[in-house]
């Protein structure tokens, strides 16, 4: 009696499993692609490099966010679609290269954590500084006359972006930086019998930090609010009497911001610089930003993971192929769900 | 006749028939009008580009799709000849058998892309097209068996179109235009001005390129004034409205793509056989997109009378802008601020200011200004109407 009973009930939770199964890649098509991106992984090698390879990719992953946060922000918020965004990484990584090599170049060198800090912590905020300045300055001479079209902002950003990138190369010359780490950052830690690298746990937190910072300003707090309103309808919240183009100015600056200390991680991270870094990585940005659905954060940011994952999955793998798998998952994300994984705007 | 040959759409000003004009004679008589190697692959590399940027104004200036992947099939027609001359030796049967697999691999990419467009909203197909373009020069770059990788690949042209075929034993009389430039200066004596001109295979594949060019050119003028063009502008303009009046416009905007690309791929070709070398770099990078976006845009959106303009402006902008401003340099104070700005390495930094600052104040271009001009100082109100009503508007999407 009660085994019947047991397996009715057991039934019932399988009949349950099976539809919520099938339901699953459509309700929350980011934790399914995650899911069998890692599962898949895991089956073609060992479990040591998987998991290496895994954080890696996260941390990869947690620095492509900062870069393309920026971006998905100002589109989703503002409509305006920034092909100069590249040029904002580049500013930011020679902004932090910058202070590490010439301003305080000994705390960087020293072999304390606390100097080492010194110095990282005022190369990202100088790097924030002067992107969300040229920001500032770009958005007044060359989007605010474009909103609302898309081919002026596509022809007039992409004449901006290499304005941008000659004048790097007017103040920095045109040839590469070597921008060493700071000691403190190098290395691994072992946990486990498993050497995670110091760098790469300090790129997952920060992207984490930034996201959870980023949900909580448009979702919780008043500017937020106003944010998406002003998105929704414009007129409305000015005739409440708030100035949605200084709304928009902010977000414009705080996208520039973020581009320029996703690119000031970055320099740390590759340790070398050039004006063109930003053209290279804008290619994972828009696979990220396309990936993730335009506009939407929370897509952005489980964009920019799996094109860190699939990145090292495949460069383990077949090196050659990277570039081509990240733009293959691309093509393939957008023929199953053409408005990408989390999808939060109409166009 | 003329009117059959520019199917009725003509400049409609008479500096810019002017200009036309001197641009179309000086390609045309090009090898018996400058002796040097630079002005003579110059010219050549005007003919390519002219039909690589007209391709490119008819999805960008008559239907608004901005894709960022011409390029990409530019570089297969390029590596199409490169790879079969590589393998099958110099020959006519393999630069056709290259170009044909090229066109057919052009083709079917154009129609994926094409298809992918019908997916996604018009905005991504921007980004999306950035994304391929970008993998397929990756993996270009990465297949160094294949493609030669950063070093590229040399092509081996047919010996008729190479500089040791001598069609004739005479060299015939040129006329040099530089030299008699200095000579009305008073810098050179008039002997100087003549000077001897070898025909030889290059010559040929010159004039080659120069023909396919015009025809080419040709063409996209009959296409755009068709009735076809017609649906494409209407599309341009309003593309819910095209749809509400019937047309098909997702077909139209796939038919635009699969056409410029193919062109595109046969200006790739012809690019081989002219350059004679091919890598990612001259073929395939993204600075060369956004230059023939530059070409483009500032030729004129839209005409495509803009596009000889445009490719004519900066390909003499991009040779001998950076002369000009060394000399500049070399007036002022050595190593100052300003020296950086206008060494002759930053040449791209006042073409992309001209750029922006076109895009706002001339949105239609040199032509589209140059039509405005010439409709005013004729006074003629209703053609004025007519040339404003023609440019393309950009419109919220």
């Amino acid at each position: 009696m009660s085994t019947v009973e047991h397996t009715s009930e057991s039934d019932g939770v399988l009949a349950g499993i099976g539809p919520a199964m099938r339901r699953f890649p459509d309700q929350s098509p980011h934790w399914f692609l995650l899911l069998a991106m890692m599962l898949s992984a895991l089956v073609m090698m060992d479990f040591t490099t998987w998991l290496v390879l895994t954080l890696s990719g996260a941390a990869m992953g947690a620095m492509l966010f900062l870069m393309a946060s920026g971006m998905t922000l100002t589109f989703g918020l503002m409509n305006v679609l920034n092909l100069a965004h590249g040029a904002f990484i580049s500013l930011g990584a020679y902004a932090g290269a910058t202070v590490l090599l010439f301003w305080m170049n000994d705390q960087a060198n020293a072999s304390s954590i606390w100097l080492n800090l010194a110095s990282v912590v005022p190369a990202l905020l100088f790097a924030l500084l002067v992107a969300s300045v040229i920001g500032w300055v770009f958005e007044k001479l060359v989007i605010k006359p474009v909103y609302g079209d898309h081919l002026k902002q596509i022809l007039v950003t992409v004449g901006g972006s290499i304005i941008l990138m000659q004048l790097i190369e007017v103040v920095w010359g045109s040839n590469e930086i070597a921008v060493p780490r700071p000691e403190a950052f190098s290395g691994a830690v072992v946990v486990g019998g498993i050497a995670l690298e110091k760098y790469r746990l300090l790129a997952v937190i920060l992207g984490l930090l930034v996201y959870g910072l980023m949900t909580w300003i448009i979702e919780r707090t008043r500017v937020g609010i106003l944010i998406r309103a002003g998105v929704e309808d414009r007129e409305m919240v000015e005739v409440q009497g708030y100035r949605v183009h200084l709304l928009f100015l902010g977000v414009f600056i705080a996208g520039s911001a973020l581009a320029g200390l996703g690119g000031a991680m970055w320099a740390m991270y590759e340790e070398l610089i050039t004006a063109h870094m930003g053209d290279e990585l804008m290619i994972s940005v828009v696979v990220v930003i396309i990936l993730g659905g335009l506009g939407s954060v929370k897509g952005c940011f489980f964009g920019a993971i799996l094109v860190g994952l699939i990145n090292l999955y495949v460069g383990f793998l077949e090196p050659r192929l990277a570039a081509v798998a990240t733009v293959g998952l691309m093509v393939a994300v957008l023929m199953w769900r053409p408005q990408g994984l989390i999808p939060v705007i109409r166009v | 006749m003329l009117s059959n040959l520019l199917s009725g759409d003509y400049p409609r000003s008479r500096t810019l028939m002017a200009i036309l004009a001197i641009i179309m004679g000086v390609l045309a008589f090009g090898p018996f009008l400058f002796p040097g190697v630079r002005a003579f692959s110059m010219m050549g590399m005007i003919c390519v580009f002219i039909i690589l940027v007209a391709s490119y104004d008819l999805m960008l200036g008559y239907t608004h799709i901005v894709s960022f992947a011409h390029t990409m099939f530019f570089g297969i027609g390029a590596y199409g000849v490169a790879m079969a001359t590589d393998a099958w030796g110099k020959g006519f049967d393999s630069v056709l058998l290259g170009a044909a697999g090229a066109l057919l691999v052009t083709v079917m990419l154009a129609l994926l892309l094409g298809l992918l467009s019908l997916r996604v909203k018009a905005i991504f197909f921007a980004l999306v097209t950035l994304a391929v373009a970008f993998a397929f020069l990756s993996l270009v770059t990465q297949l160094y068996p294949i493609t030669g990788g950063e070093d590229g690949m040399r092509v081996l042209v047919p010996r008729e179109l190479g500089p040791a075929f001598r069609p004739l034993d005479d060299s015939l009389t040129g006329f040099s235009l530089p030299d008699a430039v200095a000579v009305l200066v008073g810098q050179s004596a008039w002997q100087d001005v003549f000077f001897d001109v070898r025909i030889n295979g290059r010559t040929l594949m010159y004039y080659v390129a120069f023909g396919s060019s015009v025809l080419a050119f040709l063409f996209l003028l009959r296409v755009v004034n068709s009735p076809f063009g017609k649906v494409l502008q209407a599309i341009r303009e309003n593309e819910f409205r095209a749809q509400a009046l019937g047309y098909n416009t997702v077909l139209y905007r796939t038919a635009v793509v699969v056409m410029s690309a193919l062109l595109a791929c046969l200006a790739g070709v012809l690019f081989a056989l002219i350059n004679r070398y091919v890598n990612p770099e001259n073929t395939l990078a993204f600075d060369l997109m956004v230059f023939i976006l530059l070409m483009c845009v500032m030729g004129g959106m839209g005409t495509m009378y803009g596009s000889v303009i445009g490719v004519t402006l900066f390909l003499l902008a991009q040779n001998y802008l950076q002369d000009l401003l060394k000399l500049l340099v070399e007036q002022l104070p050595p190593d100052s601020a300003l020296a950086h700005l206008v060494g002759p390495e930053r040449w791209l930094l006042w073409f992309g200011l001209l750029f922006v600052l076109s895009v706002y104040f001339f949105p239609s271009g040199v032509v589209g200004q140059l039509r405005v001009w010439a409709a005013r100082s004729h006074q003629m109100p209703s053609t004025l109407e007519a040339v404003e009503l023609d440019e393309p508007k950009t419109q919220s999407q």
